[in-house]
Formats: structure tokens, sequence, C-alpha cells
């Protein structure tokens, strides 16, 4: 099949590569770019294990070719916080044990990133809503919920203090 | 030196031991996307294997052709089951003494079957490769029915074992007929309930479902022709007996296999068999000489791994008129697909089902299971629970309320009348268990309390009133829910997988400097060893779980254990930590007594050191032992600290608890909200009530789930209705319920330190509560049994059958 040229952003870094047009973004990037944080749970767009941010926004990176990537700026997990460092929300996840096998956590994070510059301040059954595209088989989201919260009020102490 | 600080306290907070709720080690790399999941696993030259699946669910293969497939660019091998006779591959035996074809041989039995494995570059040619791939079928008519199956003139389904009059388990009564599996005492039973004041009847269907984790199964396989050494990456709940059973099949010899399940992206029982996707990427590797890596996609992984439940049982219970249980009889149509390859204990064939008579003192009792071949997948895991016991949980607490019907009894006062006491215990059941500890009086009385149970009695007695005044259309089901789990296979001396005792093991080593790693023979997948495993050791051997590095999954380092399921590794593997920790500081103490030159018998153990009985300030912590060990010479006394211990439990744990669910249901739209839901759960010590808590949400969610609309689902002719996660219902954020979690706590005498175990509990108690609700919420209006999953439809049409449409 005839490849074309891609080039993107991936988590701040320059990339160009060859495609087939029907490759998917997350086998792009879990097989050719070697970014393995995004799993794949379904690749039907039902469990958000794949989700990325595209351009500023979450999507399911099962659904979308890499194609339609081209010239964006993508950023998943790998790229939420330098190496090596957890930031508030990843280190919420862990103190309000919202991860259990973690293979959801990836995508989950990411998520929960987007949605808290959508709504900084959300109530618990916005957050329910707002991650509703992200299955978790483990957790029962309880914990989920409980460390988006945090994660936000956190951030927004830390907003308020700056002011 | 020796000065009292810091003080006993603050050295036991340090040590973060038992009881803490430590914040789990494996986090750090979970949230920054550095798991090691296999699908993550590259190695170079690495081909990719996928399956031709069978689009019939019975048919005979007429013929395959695979020439359109080689002539792809990139299509490496494309492997059927002629390639594999030669090796005697083509069927290999299940963990249940059947066999099962690895690729098609003549026919398929259920719909996803393997017939064929292709090997490309990528998995795209691989895809376009399985297009090419031409099988001409001829159908077979289908039985997708457990009781149809064993009609007289029913099909034949597993012509290989035409003429067998017997199989692993005893006789076959019929050509698709498995095996009868019986316990207890029939003719006593049946006499008793003969005689009974009341008998209380009812069939109760637990349906098909699917452990369906997050990360579906896989593996790559790498065969290194020059040292003849093969490695298994995969998604193995029992990495050694994947060892052991990759070495009988393949020839070879098992120290030249290492087996190694990476990260695990849950389990939930999918990842305990051993599936043809192995096999044919070890065969391809051979062939090859490349490494092969075969992921499963959703599709294949809800069609053809390890289906759960799917039993018919038919039971009878008997009481005094005052609601004293006499007996129990129950009936089993096990629907165990086309090849019989459950995943339990040898022996039991049926699982642990027998623990039925719950946790009530029911004098006689019989329980009978025949297993029966159909035109579905193999598979019969235990999805989040201990061999069958959430069978077992629901039909007993379906009877129980069925029981209560008929008296005209309040079920909680029914459960409360037949408790077993908490003086009965240790407690010998009427089918052949030793309940080791409980005390279910307390638990309950807890758990009612803390729902006011007479309280939304009342306010449900004035809902019906409303509802029949026409003011409400909407009901209050109070689901109640009592189980007792019996956890920790097990005894070696009654439980086997392929004749490996069921034992698990702990290795540890102490550093010179005082800290530690150990290994062990089970492998998490979410549970968080990583991180209570520590706890445990770090109270028996005084060093900070934080500087215990806990290491599972690879067998050529980790000592033989047979992996992680039926929760069994709190109280195997655990107990294995303890008692090697035990070791570690029997060694330690006669070093400190050299050391501080006094007998070992005038030391205790305090904390994280020695100390000289009646002189505190004369001591050796252990990380000073640890230090001697290895840099003086102790007459008497091996250098090093080391420890090894295989732990064979002398009993199974029963862990119980106390579930409550509280739920509205609107009877025009079928639609339900659970308001409160309350899980008590005892599990014995608690290591870590952070990872406990856990456990309860995310187990209690799988029961939800189940109980609710989960159902792996087939239409007459054997079509899989639900092969995605569009039908295959797993609850989101959205729909899931808040847990509100409890416990008390009666530890196991037999366990080193009295844990039980508890990931499973929360899905055995948890789907009788679910189901329960709905039941009582319709109770008032004449209904007795309707089965699961409640979906809305369901609700619905229990609400129009009962004329409440109007
Ligand atoms: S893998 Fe993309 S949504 Fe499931
Ligand atoms: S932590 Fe396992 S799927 Fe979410």
């Amino acid at each position: 099949m005839s490849k074309m040229h891609l080039k993107l952003t991936v988590n701040g870094q320059a990339e160009e590569l060859r495609v087939e047009p029907r490759e998917l973004l997350i086998h792009v990037l879990r097989e050719k770019l070697n970014i393995t944080g995004p799993h794949i749970g379904c690749e039907t767009s039902h469990c958000g294990a794949c989700t990325v941010e595209m351009n500023g926004k979450s999507v399911k990176s099962c659904t979308v070719f890499a194609a339609q990537a081209d010239g964006a700026e993508v950023t998943t997990i790998e790229g939420l916080s330098p190496l090596g460092e957890m930031n508030v929300l990843q280190n919420a996840f862990r103190e309000h044990h919202g991860l259990q096998c973690g293979f959801c956590t990836p995508g989950m994070i990411t998520r929960a990133h987007r949605l808290l510059q959508e709504n900084p301040t959300p109530t618990a059954e916005e957050v329910r809503f707002g991650m509703a595209g992200n299955l978790c088989r483990c957790t029962g989201y309880q914990n989920i919920v409980k460390a988006i919260l945090a994660a936000a009020s956190e951030m927004n102490a830390a907003k308020e203090a700056a002011e | 030196m020796n000065d009292q600080t810091p003080t006993r306290v603050e050295r036991s907070a340090k040590l973060k031991g038992l009881g803490v709720s430590r914040k789990r080690v494996e986090d750090v790399r979970f949230t920054q996307g550095k798991g090691n999941y296999v699908d993550d696993i590259k190695m170079p030259g690495m081909l990719f294997g996928d399956f031709v699946r069978s689009p019939y669910a019975h048919a005979r293969i007429k013929s395959i052709n695979i020439d359109a497939a080689m002539a792809l660019p990139g299509v490496i091998a494309v492997l059927t089951a002629k390639d594999l006779e030669p090796l005697g591959l083509h069927w290999m035996p299940t963990l249940a003494g059947d066999k099962q074809m690895v690729l098609a041989d003549g026919k398929v039995l259920f719909q996803g079957q393997e017939v064929a494995f292709v090997v490309a570059e990528n998995r795209y040619i691989n895809a376009d490769a399985i297009d090419l791939v031409e099988v001409e079928y001829e159908e077979l008519p289908v039985l997708t029915d457990a009781k149809v199956a064993m009609a007289p003139d029913a099909p034949v389904l597993r012509e290989d074992l035409a003429g067998q009059e017997s199989g692993a388990h005893g006789k076959r009564k019929h050509h698709n007929h498995i095996f009868l599996w019986e316990i207890g005492d029939e003719a006593a039973t049946d006499e008793v309930i003969a005689n009974a004041d009341v008998v209380a009847e009812e069939t109760v269907y637990y349906h098909r479902t699917h452990p369906c984790p997050l990360e579906t199964c896989g593996c790559v396989a790498s065969m290194d022709k020059v040292n003849g050494k093969l490695t298994l990456f995969g998604t193995f709940q029992a990495p050694h007996v994947v060892r052991t059973v990759a070495s009988l099949l393949s020839g070879i010899e098992e120290h030249n296999i290492r087996v190694v399940s990476p990260d695990i992206g849950g389990g939930f029982g999918n990842k305990v068999g051993v599936y043809p996707g192995y096999v044919c990427s070890i065969v391809a590797s051979i062939v090859t000489g490349r490494p092969v890596k075969w992921v499963e996609d959703r599709m294949d992984n809800l069609m053809a791994t390890a289906f759960a439940r799917d039993y018919w049982m038919k039971g009878r219970i008997s009481a005094t008129k005052d609601g004293r249980i006499t007996g129990l009889h129950c009936h089993v149509t096990a629907d165990h697909g086309a090849f019989d390859a459950c995943a339990d204990p040898t022996k039991f064939p049926a699982g642990f089902m027998s623990i039925c008579t719950g946790s009530y003192d029911i004098p006689v009792a019989y329980l009978g299971v025949d297993g029966v071949y159909t035109n579905k997948a193999p598979g019969g895991v235990s999805y989040r629970c201990s061999f069958r016991v959430t069978e077992a949980a629901y039909f007993i607490e379906r009877m129980i309320e069925v029981l209560a019907i008929k008296l005209n009894m309040d079920a909680a006062e029914l459960r409360r009348i037949n408790f077993i006491r908490k003086e009965q215990f240790p407690y010998d059941s009427a089918l052949g268990w030793e309940y080791d500890s409980g005390d279910y009086h307390t638990a309950w009385e807890k758990a009612l309390k803390a729902v006011d149970y007479d309280g939304l009695r009342k306010e449900q007695a004035e809902r019906v009133a409303a509802f029949k005044r026409g003011e409400t259309r909407k009901l209050l089901g109070v689901g109640l829910s009592f189980f007792t789990e019996i956890v920790g296979a097990g005894p070696v001396k009654n439980c086997d997988i392929l004749g490996m005792g069921m034992f698990d093991s702990c290795e540890i080593r102490i550093h010179p400097t005082g800290s530690a790693i150990a290994r062990l023979g089970t492998i998490s997948q979410g549970q968080g060893h990583a991180t209570t495993f520590a706890q445990i050791l770090a109270s028996e051997i005084g060093i900070s779980a934080d500087s215990i590095t806990i290491e599972e999954g690879d067998t050529d380092t980790a000592p033989y254990g047979l992996g992680t399921y039926g929760s069994r590794s709190t109280p195997v593997a655990g107990a294995a930590a303890a008692m090697a920790g035990r070791k570690i500081r029997a060694k330690a103490q006669m070093i400190a007594a050299y050391l501080l030159e006094v007998h070992d018998g005038d030391l205790e153990w305090d904390i994280d050191r020695f100390v000289v009985k009646g002189a505190p300030e004369q001591f050796k912590t252990m990380t000073e032992i640890a230090y001697a060990s290895y840099h003086q010479e102790i007459p008497g006394v091996e250098p090093g600290l080391e420890a090894v211990s295989y732990y064979d439990p002398p009993n199974m744990t029963y862990p119980f608890g106390a579930y409550i669910c509280v739920m509205e249901i609107d009877v025009d739209t079928g639609v339900h909200e659970i308001r409160h839901f309350y899980a008590l759960d005892d599990c014995g010590t608690r290591i870590n009530p952070m990872i406990i808590e856990g456990q309860v949400h995310g187990g209690a969610t799988e029961a939800y789930a189940i109980a609710m609309g989960q159902e792996l689902a087939y239409d007459e002719i054997g079509n899989v209705k639900t092969g995605t996660l569009m039908d295959f219902f797993l609850p989101t954020s959205w729909e899931t319920p808040t847990y509100t979690t409890d416990f008390t706590e009666t530890p196991s005498p037999h366990h080193p330190i009295g844990a039980k175990g508890v990931g499973e509990s929360p899905n055995v108690g948890g789907v009788p509560a679910f189901s329960n609700a709905v039941h009582d919420a319709f109770r008032p209006f004449g209904l007795k049994q309707s089965h699961m999953p409640h979906d809305q439809w369901r609700i619905w049409t229990i609400a129009n059958d009962l004329g409440l449409h109007g």
C-alpha cells in the first residue's frame, strides 16, 4: 500500500515518518514512536485506554487515522510531566488509590487533565459525566472521582495562591 | 549508640507494616505511562500472529486454502491443524482433564474458534492475510442450551470422544455429557425434604458472562535457536504452570523455558487458562526462528477466551414452620461449552460449588453437577471469585429469599435464625468443608443497623401503599446478601492443578546494608502485591516496607508457585512470605545472641530488633544483624541472610461479609437507581485498608455489571450477540454506584498472620445483593424469581408480567 508523509508534534517533539493511509494513530504512537503509555483496550472507541490529546482535545487514538494527525500537536501521558516527576493529577491518583492494574490509567489521567482545563471546578457528578468515556475494570471509579476532585482543588488553591 | 530513640511508636510507624494504608509502589510507574504490559514488548525482528476464526458455531471444515494468503508480501507463515499434527500439537490438554483443539481439526465447535494462525510482518498485513485464507464450511446443527444438549437425539458435538463412556471425572451418560459430580447424602436430603413443614423450590440461572479485563490476553514467544531457550512473555496469572505445561507439550526441557508475566492489565480469571494463541505463537517462533507476538482484540477476547458462569441451578430447601432450615438439595446443569477447559483444581470439576450451603447451619445437603458440552466457547473460569463460589453464593442467597416468601417471613430474620453461630467454629458443613472462623451475627447486626433496616422496611411499605394509590411509579427494593467465601486454594492433599499441588512460595534475601528483595510464586494483576507483600514482611522482619523490593512473575528467578486467582495470593503466598520472614528472624536471633553474648533464649523480638530480656538498652537491629551476617564469622552459623518457604496451607480460608443494596426502580421504564450500597467485609487480619477498600469498590462494580446488564449472549445458531463493548456491558463512571465500606475482623486461626483474602468477596456478595434488590422491589406484587441480568428491558418485563402497567 502506498505510504504517505506524516509530520506531527508529539509531546513537544517534532516527528516525521511514513505511514499507510489506513494506519491508526494509536498504532503509530505505540509501534513506530515507542510511546506505549496509551493502551489498546478495544479499538472500537469504547474504552478510552488509548486517550491522547490532539490539538487541545481529548481523542481516542484508536479511532483517529494517523493521517488525520498530520500537522497536529499530540500529547500523551508521557508528555504530562517531565520524566520521573509526577504532576498534581498523577500524585492525586496515587494518593487516593485511583488505580489498580494501571491499564486504564494513562488514558484516564490524560482525559482528566483535559477535563480540568474544560472545567476547573467540577462537581463529583460532572467528573463522573466527563470521564464516562474512559472505562476502568478494577477500581469502580469511586477513587478516581475522588482523585480528580482532589487534584482540582489542589490546582485551584495553587492558582489562588499565585494570584 | 544504643539509645532508646527513636521511640517504639516511631520505629513501628517507619516499618509501614500490617494495617497501614501504605501508598502503592506500583503507581509511580503506572501514572507516568511507564507500565510494561505484554503489548508494550518489542523484540528485534518480531512478527505478529493472528487467527482466522470460525464464523460458525458448528460446522465441518471441508477445505482450507492458504495460497492467496501466503502470496501476500509480508506474510511469513500460515499454520493449520495439519501443520501442528506432526508435532502432536493440534490438540492440547485442558486444565480440566479434557482436550481442546489448538487449531480446528476437521470441524469447528463454537463461533470464534481458532482455524488457522497467520504470521506476518505487521498487524495490518496480518488482517489482510486473514481475509485471504479461504475456508469452506459445511454447517451442522447448533446446540446453545445445555438442557437441550442432553436430549437423547441431540447432535453429537465431540466426535473425538465417540465410544468413550467415561472422562476425567467419571462416567458419561450421554454423548454431550462430560461428568456428574456429586457430593453429600442425597437419600437423607430427599427424606428430610419430603417430611419437612415447608419446602421452597426454584430454578436459579446464573447467566454466561465474561471477566473482560481492560487488557486482553496475549504473549510474545521467542525461541532462541542458538542456545535452545524459549522465552515466553504473556498475560499469565500462573506463569510457573504455563512453563510446566509448555515443557510437557513441546518437549523442551523445563530449564530451557523462561516464562515472564510482565505487568498485567487486570485478570479476573481471564488469564488463568492456556489458550491456542500461546501454543501457536511458540510453534510459529520455532518455525520462523523469530519472536512472534499474539494479542487478542476485544472481540476475540469475548468470543474465545474464558467465559464464566452459565449454571442452571435447581434447588429445593426445607424448613420448620418457624424458619429453621432442615435440608438443601441442589442440581446444576453446567454449560461448559465445546471443550471442558474450566480452570478448577483437578478434583473439583465444579470448583467449590459445594460451598452452596452458604453461611447457614444446614444439617443435611446434596449437590449434583452435570457438566455438558454445547456449541459455545470453552472456559468456565472464576470471574473475580474463587472457583464457582459466586454461583454458590447466588444460589443460596436466592433460595433464602424464596424460602422467606414461602414462610412469609422477613428475609433478614430468616438469615439470623439460620446463621452458623460463633461458637460452632471451626464448623463442618454438610458438604464437607471446615469453615475456619466467623462471627456472622455480629456482622449482620452491624450491617442492618448501618442501613437502618427497620426504617427501610417501613419506607418500603409506605411506598407500596403510595404506589397502589397511584401516587408514585417508583418501587423500593432492599437487597440483602450474606456470603461466605472459600479461598486460598489450597491444601496440597486435595488441591492441585494438572497434578501440581496448590502451595505457594516466597524467597527472601536480606542485603548486607539491611534492605531486601523477596520473590514470590504469584503475580499481581492490579492487587498491589509489590505494596502489600512488603508490608507483611516488614512486620515479620523489622525492615521498612520501603526497603523491600517485591518481584514476581519471572520463572527464572521466582520460586515455583501456582499463581494468582481465586483470592489465593494473601492466604497462600502471603503465608509463605510470613513463614520465610520467620525463618529469617530465627537465624537473625542466633546472630544477635552471638553479637550480644547472650543465649538466644534470652532475647526477644521488638519491632525491628532483638532485645535482651530485661535489658532493653541492649539490642541489635535487623540492619546490624544483616551487616554482621555478611561481614563477620559467626561460629555455627552460615554467612548470609536468606530464606525460602514453600507454604502448604492446612485449610482454606473463609472470608465473609454482609452486603445491602437499596434500589429505586421505575416501573414504567425499567430504569433503576442505586440509592445506597453498603458492603461489610470480614477478611480476617487487614494488611492494607486502602487496598482492601479499592478491591471492594472494584469487585462490587463487577458484581453490579453482572447483575444489572452484563451478559455473554448467544442467538439460537450460536452467534455471539455481545462481542464488542457496545453490547457487552461494562459500567462507566456515570452509572456505577458509590459504595459505603465497612468491616469486622475475625482472623483466620490457621493463617500465620490471620489474613483471609478479599479480592473476590465483593463479587460473590455483590451479585446477590443487587439481584435481591430487584426481586425485593417486586416481592409485594408476587415476584418469586426472575433471571439476571436485570437490564432495563427485563425489569420492565417483570413489571409488565405482574400487571403493573395497568
Ligand atoms: S482502544 Fe481506543 S477506545 Fe478502546
Ligand atoms: S486500574 Fe485496571 S482498568 Fe483501571
